[in-house]
C-alpha cells in the first residue's frame, strides 16, 4: 500500500494486564471509536507507528508525482494535459495535508522530508516502476489509485482524528483520479490496434507491481495486530488485495484485456477469485532500493529540494525583513 | 489578408502565447522548490491551458477549416506559430521563471483589460473570464519578484541576472504590426503600443521596491509573433506533439 510493512515497535500486542491506567483508558476509547486528538494522551508506540505511517504515505505521494510527472508534457490532448497536471497537483496536495497530519504528532516537515532525502524513510514500491508510454498513465490511475483506494476508504475510520481527516478529503480525490485512469484506458482499449496493445502492455508491467502495492501476508505478523488493536490500520492486506483482484478482473474484461496471470480463475465456492503467486523476490528487492528507478527517484526529489534552498531561504529572509518593517512602522 | 484571416492570426497569437507558458509551466509539476509552489505553478499552467482552449478552439471556428483547439496545437510545425519569444524561453532556475511570468502576466493584464471591451463578444468574453485568473496570475508573480529581489543575497543576484537576461524579449510585447492595426481599426483589440507606458509603469514600481534595477531600453528580440521563433520551441513541440504525430489519427 502507499504505507507498506510499518513496524509498530512492539513484540507482542499488549494485553490489558500490561497497560498502565492511561493506555488502558485509551484504548478503551479507540475500542468505543471514539478518535484520538493530538493534544490527547497516546502511548509512544501508537504515536512514533503514526508518525511512520502517514509519512511513508506523504512520501509516496510526493514520489508519486514523478512516474506521472513524467507524461504532463507529452498528454496526447489538451483535456488530458490538464486532467493529468491537476491530478498530479492533487498529489502534491495529499502529500501537504498528510505531513500537516504528521506535524500534529509533533515531528516537522522538514525533518520529515530530510528522512526522504537520505533514503531513511520508505515511500510504496510502485513508484520505483518507470511510466513507458501513455497507457501507464491510464494503467496508474485505474489499477494504482484502485489499490490505494482499497485501504484508504477504510482509513477514513481509523483511530487518528487528523489522518482520519486527511484520509476522508483525500478519498473524494482518488476516486476521480481512479475513474480518469480507467476513462483513459477504456479510450485506449477501444482505439486502433496500436492504442489496444499499448493498454494490454501496461497492464502487463503494472498488475503484478499493483497487487505487491498491498504488502506480503500479514496474518501471522505482530505489527499488524497491533495497529489494528490501534485502528490505525482496518484490514489484512490479503483482505485487501483480495477485494482489489475481485474489483479489477470484470474491469478488465469489460475492456478486453487480459490480466497476465495464467492462474487467475473465479473460485466460486469461496466467491473470489484466485490468483497466482505474487514474486516476492521481486518485492524484497524493489523495497531494498533496487527497483529499476529507486535511484532516479531519490536523486530528483533531493535535487528539487536541494535546487529550491535558496528560494526557501530568500521567501524567509523577505518574510522576516518585512515584519521588522512594520514592527519599525508600528513603534 | 481579409479581416477573417487577420482575426485567426491575432486569436492564434493569445492562444499560443497560453498554450506555449502553460506548457513551460508545466515542467516544473514535481520540481519546485517548495511543495506549495508545486501546487501554485500547476495552478498557473493550468488556466492557461484552459484559456489555450478557448482561445485556440475560437481561431478554428473563425478559420472555418474544422481545426479545433487540439488540432491547431498538436499539428502545426513551428514556423506556423504564433506566441512571443519570451513565453517559450527555458525555465532556468525559479528566479528566470518568475521573471519570465512578471514580464508577461504584466503584458498580459493590461491586453486582457482592454480586451474584455472588445466589440466582439466572444473575444471579450474569453478576455474576462481569463482576466479574473491573470489579475491573481499577476499579483503572484510580483510578489515572487520582490521576495527574491529583497530576500537574500543569492536571491538578490539571480533575480537582477533573470530580469536583465529576459529583458530583451519584452520589446516583442508592444511591437504592432497589420494585423494589430485591424484589430483596432475594427475595435476588436487595443493597439499594443499603448500598453507600454502602464506595463513599464508597474514593471519599474515593483523593480524598485524589490531593489532590482531595469536595463536601459535596448535591442529587442522579435519575430514569434510572425513565426521566427527560437531553437527552444522546437523542442517544446517535439514533447508537446509526439503522440499525435506518432500515432495519427487515433482518439485519446
Amino acid at each position: 500500500m502507499y504505507a507498506q510493512m510499518v513496524k509498530t515497535g512492539v513484540e507482542h500486542v499488549r494485553s490489558k494486564d500490561e497497560m498502565s491506567p492511561e493506555e488502558q483508558a485509551f484504548q478503551e476509547r479507540v475500542d468505543a471509536d471514539i478518535k484520538i486528538e493530538p493534544k490527547e494522551w497516546m502511548p509512544e508506540a501508537y504515536r512514533k507507528t503514526l508518525i511512520r505511517q502517514i509519512s511513508q504515505h506523504a512520501h509516496s505521494e510526493i514520489i508519486g508525482m514523478q512516474p506521472e510527472g513524467n507524461w504532463i508534457t507529452r498528454a496526447p490532448t489538451l483535456e488530458r494535459k490538464a486532467i493529468l497536471l491537476a491530478k498530479v497537483q492533487d498529489e502534491a496536495g495529499h502529500g501537504l495535508y498528510l505531513y500537516c497530519a504528521a506535524e500534529t504528532l509533533g515531528v516537522s516537515r522538514d525533518e520529515l522530508m530530510e528522512q526522504l532525502n537520505s533514503g531513511k524513510a520508505k515511500y510504496s514500491s510502485i513508484f520505483n516502476y518507470p511510466t513507458l508510454t501513455w497507457a501507464d498513465i491510464g494503467a496508474i490511475g485505474w489499477l494504482v489509485d484502485g489499490a490505494a483506494i482499497m485501504n484508504q476508504v477504510p482509513l477514513q475510520r481509523c483511530s487518528y482524528g487528523p489522518y482520519s481527516r486527511a484520509m476522508i478529503r483525500i478519498c473524494k480525490e482518488e476516486s476521480f483520479h481512479q475513474r480518469q485512469g480507467y476513462d483513459a484506458m477504456t479510450k485506449l482499449a477501444r482505439g486502433t490496434p496500436e492504442q489496444k496493445q499499448m493498454a494490454q502492455d501496461a497492464l502487463n508491467r503494472w498488475w503484478w507491481p499493483s497487487l505487491m502495492m498491498f504488502g506480503p501476508s500479514d496474518a501471522d505478523s505482530v505489527h499488524s495486530a497491533q495497529s489494528m488493536r490501534w485502528k490505525i490500520k482496518i484490514n489484512s492486506n490479503d483482505e485487501l488485495r483480495q477485494k482489489f483482484v475481485d474489483q479489477t478482473v470484470p474491469q478488465a474484461e469489460y475492456l478486453g484485456l487480459t490480466v497476465p496471470d495464467p492462474d487467475l480463475k473465479w473460485n466460486a465456492e469461496r466467491g473470489h477469485y484466485d490468483f497466482g503467486e505474487i514474486d516476492w523476490d521481486e518485492f524484497y528487492q524493489v523495497i531494498a532500493g533496487n527497483g529499476p528507478c529507486n535511484r532516479q527517484r531519490l536523486r530528483t526529489r533531493v535535487k528539487a529540494y536541494e535546487e529550491g534552498q535558496w528560494v526557501r531561504d530568500a521567501a524567509d529572509a523577505y518574510a522576516a525583513k518585512k515584519a521588522a518593517r512594520s514592527k519599525a512602522k508600528a513603534a | 489578408m481579409n479581416g477573417q484571416d487577420a482575426l485567426f492570426e491575432y486569436l492564434l497569437r493569445l492562444g499560443d502565447n497560453a498554450l506555449i507558458l502553460g506548457h513551460r509551466l508545466s515542467e516544473w509539476c514535481g520540481h519546485s522548490p517548495v511543495l506549495e509552489e508545486d501546487l501554485a505553478l500547476s495552478n498557473v499552467a493550468l488556466d492557461l491551458i484552459g484559456q489555450t482552449q478557448l482561445w485556440l478552439n475560437l481561431a478554428g471556428e473563425v478559420e472555418g477549416k474544422g481545426r479545433d483547439a487540439d488540432k491547431l496545437a498538436y499539428l502545426r510545425d513551428a514556423r506556423d506559430f504564433r506566441n512571443v519569444l519570451l513565453v517559450e524561453q527555458p525555465n532556468g532556475d525559479f528566479a528566470v521563471t518568475m521573471a519570465r511570468q512578471f514580464y508577461f502576466d504584466a503584458w498580459h493584464y493590461l491586453l486582457l483589460r482592454e480586451l474584455t471591451g472588445s466589440k466582439d463578444a466572444r473575444i471579450a468574453e474569453i478576455a474576462a473570464k481569463s482576466l479574473k485568473e491573470v489579475t491573481y496570475h499577476l499579483e503572484r508573480s510580483r510578489d515572487w519578484v520582490l521576495r527574491l529581489g529583497d530576500g537574500t543575497e543569492e536571491s538578490h543576484r539571480r533575480m537582477q541576472a533573470a530580469i536583465d537576461d529576459l529583458w530583451m524579449y519584452t520589446g516583442e510585447l508592444f511591437e504592432s504590426d497589420d494585423i494589430d492595426r485591424a484589430m483596432v481599426q475594427e475595435g476588436l483589440g487595443p493597439d499594443l503600443v499603448t500598453l507600454h507606458e502602464p506595463w513599464l509603469g508597474l514593471v519599474r514600481a515593483t523593480a524598485e521596491e524589490a531593489t532590482l534595477s531595469l536595463p536601459q531600453p535596448g535591442w529587442a528580440q522579435k519575430g514569434g509573433r510572425r513565426g521566427i521563433h527560437s531553437e527552444h520551441l522546437g523542442y517544446i513541440l517535439a514533447d508537446l506533439q509526439f503522440l499525435q504525430r506518432a500515432y495519427p489519427n487515433a482518439t485519446w
